[in-house]
């Protein structure tokens, strides 16, 4: 079943501080721009919503575009079910399997308090009748849409079996397009683009969002004193830190796995240097001494090895080297003259990064076992790859002709989907991490 | 050696400059370094190394130069009155092109000792934004490093990158790349 192309449009409101009753006008898009064969046919039936308030949020359209945007399913069109059951007594197999339903949700929306729901829902596997999850979940109107994302989450791994990732978030940098008088802004957003709010805003340039572990701090570069300068932000009160600062460049900040450590570039004893912030004690230890350029640092998952950018063989490639020190060794090879800014896969067993040629550069994954690589993008200026905290998908920034934006492509190539601005571009995306 | 020499450059040249520069945007004052940032043991090391260097091999400034380039900063031929240099794709060589406008900066710092700038590193878009910093910050030091060689004192010196950040040219041609990739001398 081919994947229609969808076009959703929709308000972003984004939290401005000095206007009180502000409305960012934005319009944010999502658009599947390359569908897959063999995405799995999945009916979601719209919930019931019974409640004495009107619905705030489509829960079961939220689903169906979560599970659409994944490329892995091809959610049947509401207007085309044959039957809308609201039971598993109801559900009539034969009829599902007559139009190649392989899965079927059902669910409900009930209102329990005044601002309290609970929505109901069920997977069904029409081929064996078997119920393959149900859940229920208790949740206000505020949070309906985090429910939906939540309940895409739970249908994602009761059929697939790999946790999804649609609850989560990602943080992102927007500037205002003149060159002159720019606007530099923090932000961030559910995955699919929508609850955008900006928590930093600026007339100097930010950049390299990075996540905790626990997704409550963002670490950032901004250079609001005119040089770069690393802080970390409590998204929930806003209060931030400066902490790395002065002679030099101060950016590419990383939180460690346990969130207890920074990982940085620092080139105040010369050149950039991968240095190693301990957030309690405030000690730092320099990584990396070589007299090229080592920057962009990730950690691995178990908190070992750190994976950096260096020009240390003559163009920018991939190094891996242990936390406590030792001879990075290279992982790129074979692969052109330019690799850098590395996203490390949950599972540790791919990377994605920038891959420049002489005709542009792309993101591709680099199987760490074999070496072998796989460019997954085709424009020219793609850059600042991030993987999603369940491997599917990595989210990066790209160039159309009507500017820059966000994309996101699975982790083998096969689906692709763009994000925009239609006013500014969007830059720099780090998916977050699962939601506790 | 080369910094007595340059003590000589009348006075008046040196206000008459100033004034030429407080037309410039740059009258912002002059970028003094937040206490508590600058002034860590690190610094020293670096400033003697390069202060080592320039003894060594201060004397080629002295041979091209010409003390009548200073005379005239208002002169728009006056290599002073350039600010900008460009480097070429994937470099941070200075550009023999450049050579001549170095030499009559580092003469004006190193007759000004009480006078102080800043350079801004810049990269094109093209390749990751932090790799890229790093590029811009490299094109700043190598300026940096031609200046202190020809007399000029590393403290007057202060580089920073931008990196991709800050074009000047908002095109994804070459020509926009080309501007882009640039050093920024601000007084």
């Amino acid at each position: 079943m081919r994947l229609r192309n969808v076009r959703w449009t929709f308000l972003l409101a984004a939290f401005c501080v000095s206007c009180v009753q502000a409305q960012n006008r934005d319009l944010l898009e999502i658009r599947i721009t390359q569908g897959i064969e063999g995405a799995l046919p999945i009916a979601i039936v719209p919930f019931d919503w019974r409640a004495d308030v009107r619905p705030t949020v489509d829960v079961s359209a939220i689903i169906t575009g979560d599970l659409r945007s994944s490329g892995r399913f091809a959610p049947m069109p509401a207007a085309d079910l044959p039957a809308r059951p609201g039971s598993f007594a109801e559900v009539n197999f034969k009829d599902w399997r007559l139009y190649g339903i392989d899965n079927l949700v059902i669910g409900e929306v009930k209102q329990i308090a005044e601002d309290r729901f609970s929505v109901e829902f069920r997977v069904i596997d029409v081929i064996s009748t078997k119920q393959l999850a149900g859940f229920r979940i208790p949740t206000n109107a505020a949070n309906l849409r985090l429910t939906a994302h939540h309940i895409s989450d739970l249908i994602y791994e009761a059929v697939l079996k790999v946790k999804g990732a649609f609850a989560t978030r990602i943080a992102y940098v927007t500037v205002s397009k003149p060159l002159k008088n720019r606007l530099y802004q923090l932000q961030i957003a559910d995955s699919d683009g929508y609850n955008a709010r900006t928590i930093l805003e600026s007339k100097e340039p930010l950049l390299s969002p990075s996540w905790s572990p626990s997704g409550d701090r963002l670490a950032y570069v901004s250079f609001e004193e005119q040089n770069s300068a690393i802080y970390v932000q409590n998204i929930r009160t806003g209060k931030r830190e400066k902490i790395a600062f002065g002679r030099g460049i101060n950016s590419s900040p990383a939180f460690s796995p346990d969130g207890r450590r920074l990982a940085m570039t620092r080139s105040r004893e010369g050149n950039p240097d991968i240095y190693i912030l301990d957030l309690t004690t405030r000690k730092q230890r320099r990584l990396t001494t070589h007299g090229a350029i080592d920057t962009e640092a990730q950690w691995t998952k178990d908190g070992r090895d750190i994976v950096f950018t260096s020009d240390r063989g003559g163009g920018p490639q991939i190094y891996r080297v242990a936390v406590e020190g030792g001879r990075p060794k290279r992982l790129t090879f074979n692969m052109g003259d330019y690799n850098s800014r590395a996203s490390l896969s949950a599972d540790g067993k791919s990377m994605a990064v920038v891959h420049g040629t002489n005709t542009g550069y792309r993101i591709a994954v680099v199987d760490l076992d074999s070496g072998n690589f796989n460019v997954l993008t085709s424009a020219r200026l793609d850059e600042s790859p991030s993987f999603a905290p369940n491997g599917a998908m990595i989210i990066y920034a790209t160039m159309s002709k009507n500017g820059a934006e966000l994309a996101a492509v699975s982790a083998d190539g096969r689906v692709r989907q763009r994000l925009a601005l239609q006013t500014g571009e969007v830059r720099e995306p780090a998916w977050g991490p699962f939601r506790k | 050696m080369t910094v007595t020499r340059f003590r000589w450059v009348p006075v008046a040249m040196v206000v008459l400059f100033l004034a030429a520069c407080g037309g410039s945007k740059s009258t912002k004052p002059i970028d003094t370094p937040r206490a508590g940032i600058e002034d860590r043991g690190i610094s020293t090391d670096e400033m003697s190394e390069i202060d080592a260097g320039a003894n060594s091999q201060g004397l080629g400034g002295e041979d091209t130069y010409s003390a009548t380039v200073l005379g005239n900063p208002d002169d728009p031929n006056s290599p002073l009155s350039v600010r900008v240099i460009y480097f070429d794709l994937d470099s941070s060589n200075v550009r023999s092109d450049f050579s001549a406008t170095i030499e009559a900066h580092a003469a004006y710092l190193a007759a000004n000792s009480d006078v102080s700038i800043r350079l801004e590193g810049h990269a094109d878009e093209r390749g990751s934004r932090e790799y890229n910093l790093a590029l811009g910050e490299r094109r700043a030091l190598a300026v940096r490093k031609r200046l202190v060689l020809l007399g000029a004192s590393a403290a007057q010196v202060r580089a920073v990158s931008y990196g991709e950040e800050r074009p000047v040219s908002g095109g994804s041609d070459e020509n926009s790349y080309a501007l882009n990739r640039r050093v920024e001398i601000t007084y």
